[in-house]
């Protein structure tokens, strides 16, 4: 089956009204958002919308032409269920457009109570292939599925020719060097985690000190890592550590790197990716515009030039300034990464 | 009324082994205590000590041997040819199917029974609920799910399948598209020469302080300290959990198996068991996420 050239929707983060509207004014086809809770994976003090604020985003988005969604993409838990379901609610009775779920229970709680609630299937729920992607379609008809980031380009090819469900796929933002929804790292070492809390690392367990030869990174009191002075210091997230194995002390996991697949649009365009998603709800309204105006413009000139599209340098340098510990890679869309 | 006897589960074996050792192990797993034995290639698809055939042989003679055999998939399914091996895997038609992936279950659904495994992230009765549906004839709850957590979904859960708890072995805490000990000796995953061959137990990273932390095994990352709820017998038993998991190591595997069948029968001996767990054990022992802590933590030590 061929595709005809699709157009690409950009779909961006937002922790904050402020940050809605930059998404909005930037160029944003959809924002999605998260609410003040451990309903969503970017459970961070100060972030996120209560209901008022998320009535005035989606008002502000309608009436630009722009959607948003909502993300409820941790795991409901034991004497709490009606924090999600309520969630849930919340969306409908906003006129949010979809919201982006992982728990399969969830799922069918929104298709039973909400059946023309869009449901778009969160990169939390771990679906890597067809076979599971099928499944959350064949039993709570999700219309949208954004994948983890562990497949090449061409097994995302594969999965977009096995499946009716459109394929979002991450374009922009920090990099999980694991599946995400299958990770336990963090809570190994702080008792908090994506899943359960919807927080990776978090700041609370954070400690800097600065020794006399050099800067230390601790999560809980684990070191995870420690710099000279000529080094630029990232957050210390535990696959993003400097560790010893072997004898040898190296970034074991992952460096402090954004994902930038920028230069592979035309690709992505080509094999039928239907939407690209930007990382980042934790970050301001600053990353969030000049992130969002770049991939608009780049998604312009991808589809004005097809397989002629090359970035532009000065895109290239927005997005540098804003990277993890100013490194990019292309991940696994690179099969060598792996 | 009497709680049934708790079963002893043997985990599928997470590390890559020469083939001689395979054999050996599981000649040895057949005299063991094991009551049930899960068995196949769950972690990468390039391993290959073992085919599909060698691992059916396995489970006939475990089966020959008195004991409930499951085949367990693959966690992590990215290729065509991991769809392949899946369904021919899920249409064995003998062994019943320990699902690791939801591609597995979609597979499985409505056409034979199957085991919900600790990787299908089920954390509340609605979705239990679903997969027993489905035809999750028993589940393992993720790994980093407390005590009291299970207790509150059992609860919740409408006719719940029979729980099985990993109750003992280093965790495997994170799957990867990378492979992390390829990239230990920089190499690509695609070029690894089977690097993994040579570590058993997988490769110890330590954090710059050199305190053991994680364990490096190919795509999977796993803890360095060894998951060990012995001491929790009789609350995992009121709790109605029905099976016990024991997760392979390169060694002692059959003398652990032989600690948690005793203190299953007498409970008293728990302490005393632990003491002879010690040195048998890869790394020090850890209890955290059953009390709702850090999964690293050890019962007794201060945070």
């Amino acid at each position: 089956m061929t595709h005809s050239p699709t157009r690409i929707e950009l779909v961006c983060p937002a922790g904050s009204l402020p940050a809605l509207q930059a998404a909005v004014d930037s160029g944003a086809d959809h924002v999605y958002i998260g609410l003040r809770d451990n309903t969503n994976a970017r459970n961070f003090a100060g972030l996120n919308f209560d209901a008022e604020a998320a009535r005035q985003g989606v008002r502000y988005a309608h009436d630009r032409g722009v959607k948003v969604l909502l993300a409820i993409n941790t795991y409901p838990q034991p004497g709490a269920w009606e924090r999600w379901t309520g969630a849930v609610d919340t969306a409908a009775r906003l006129g949010i457009d979809a919201i982006i779920v992982a728990d399969p229970g969830l799922m069918r709680y929104v298709s039973r109570t909400h059946p023309r609630l869009d449901l778009h299937l969160s990169v939390q729920g771990s679906a890597t292939n067809y076979e599971a992607i099928n499944f959350y379609r064949r039993h709570f008809n999700i219309r949208r599925a954004v994948l983890p980031r562990v497949l090449s380009v061409a097994q995302i090819a594969d999965v977009i020719r096995n499946t009716p469900v459109e394929i979002e796929a991450f374009g922009f933002g920090s990099l999980c060097v694991m599946v995400e929804g299958r990770c336990a790292l963090s809570s190994y070492v702080t008792g908090e985690s994506p899943n359960m809390t919807g927080a990776c690392s978090p700041a609370a367990a954070v400690r800097w000190e600065q020794k006399p030869d050099g800067l230390e990174s601790r999560l809980n009191g684990i070191l995870v890592n420690k710099y000279h002075d000529d080094e630029q210091a990232a957050y210390p997230t535990l696959c993003k550590g400097r560790f010893e194995v072997g004898g040898a002390s190296y970034y074991a996991i992952e460096e402090p790197a954004s994902l930038n697949a920028l230069e592979l649009l035309p690709e992505l365009a080509r094999i039928g990716v239907k939407a690209i998603k930007i990382e980042g709800r934790q970050r301001s309204p600053a990353y969030v515009a000049a992130v969002t105006r770049v991939w608009r413009r780049a998604l312009e000139a991808c589809t004005h030039y097809g397989s002629g599209f090359t970035p532009n340098p000065a895109w290239l340098a927005d997005l540098r300034a804003v990277s993890e510990g100013r490194q990019q890679t292309l991940g696994a869309y690179y099969r060598p990464w792996k | 009324m009497k709680p049934r006897a708790t079963k002893l589960a043997l985990g599928p074996l997470l590390y890559y082994w020469a083939r001689e050792q395979v054999f050996d192990f599981y000649r040895a797993v057949a005299g063991s205590a094991a009551d049930i034995v899960y068995l196949g290639e769950v972690v990468c698809s390039r391993r290959h000590e073992l085919r599909a055939p060698d691992w059916l042989a396995i489970a006939r003679a475990l089966a020959a041997a008195g004991k409930e055999v499951v085949l367990s998939t693959q966690a992590l399914i990215e290729s065509e040819s991991d769809l392949k091996a899946l369904r021919r895997l899920v249409a064995n038609g003998e062994f019943i199917v320990e699902a690791n992936d939801v591609g597995a279950v979609h597979l499985l659904a409505g056409t034979a029974p199957f085991i919900a495994g600790p990787h299908l992230n089920i954390y509340n009765s609605a979705t239990l609920e679903l997969f027993r549906e489905l035809g999750a004839q028993r589940w393992v709850p993720p790994l980093e799910m407390p005590r009291a957590m299970l207790s509150a979904l059992l609860q919740e859960t409408t006719a719940p399948p029979a729980t099985e708890v990993f109750a003992y072995g280093r965790m495997p805490l994170a799957f990867s598209a990378r492979c992390f000990t390829a990239r230990r000796f920089n190499l690509q995953k695609d070029g690894c020469e089977f690097r993994c061959l040579e570590y058993p137990d997988g490769m110890l990273l330590s954090t710059g302080e050199g305190r053991p932390f994680l364990v490096l095994n190919g795509i999977q990352t796993h803890s360095a300290a060894v998951c060990n709820l012995l001491p929790f017998l009789p609350e995992l038993r009121e709790l109605g959990v029905q099976v016990l998991r024991v997760s392979p190591q390169a060694q002692h595997t059959i003398e652990i198996l032989d600690e948690f069948r005793t203190c299953i029968e007498d409970a008293t001996r728990a302490a005393s068991a632990m003491q002879r767990l010690a040195p048998l054990m890869p790394g020090a022992a850890c209890d955290g996420y059953w009390r709702a802590r850090p999964g690293i933590e050890a019962a007794g030590t201060a945070s």
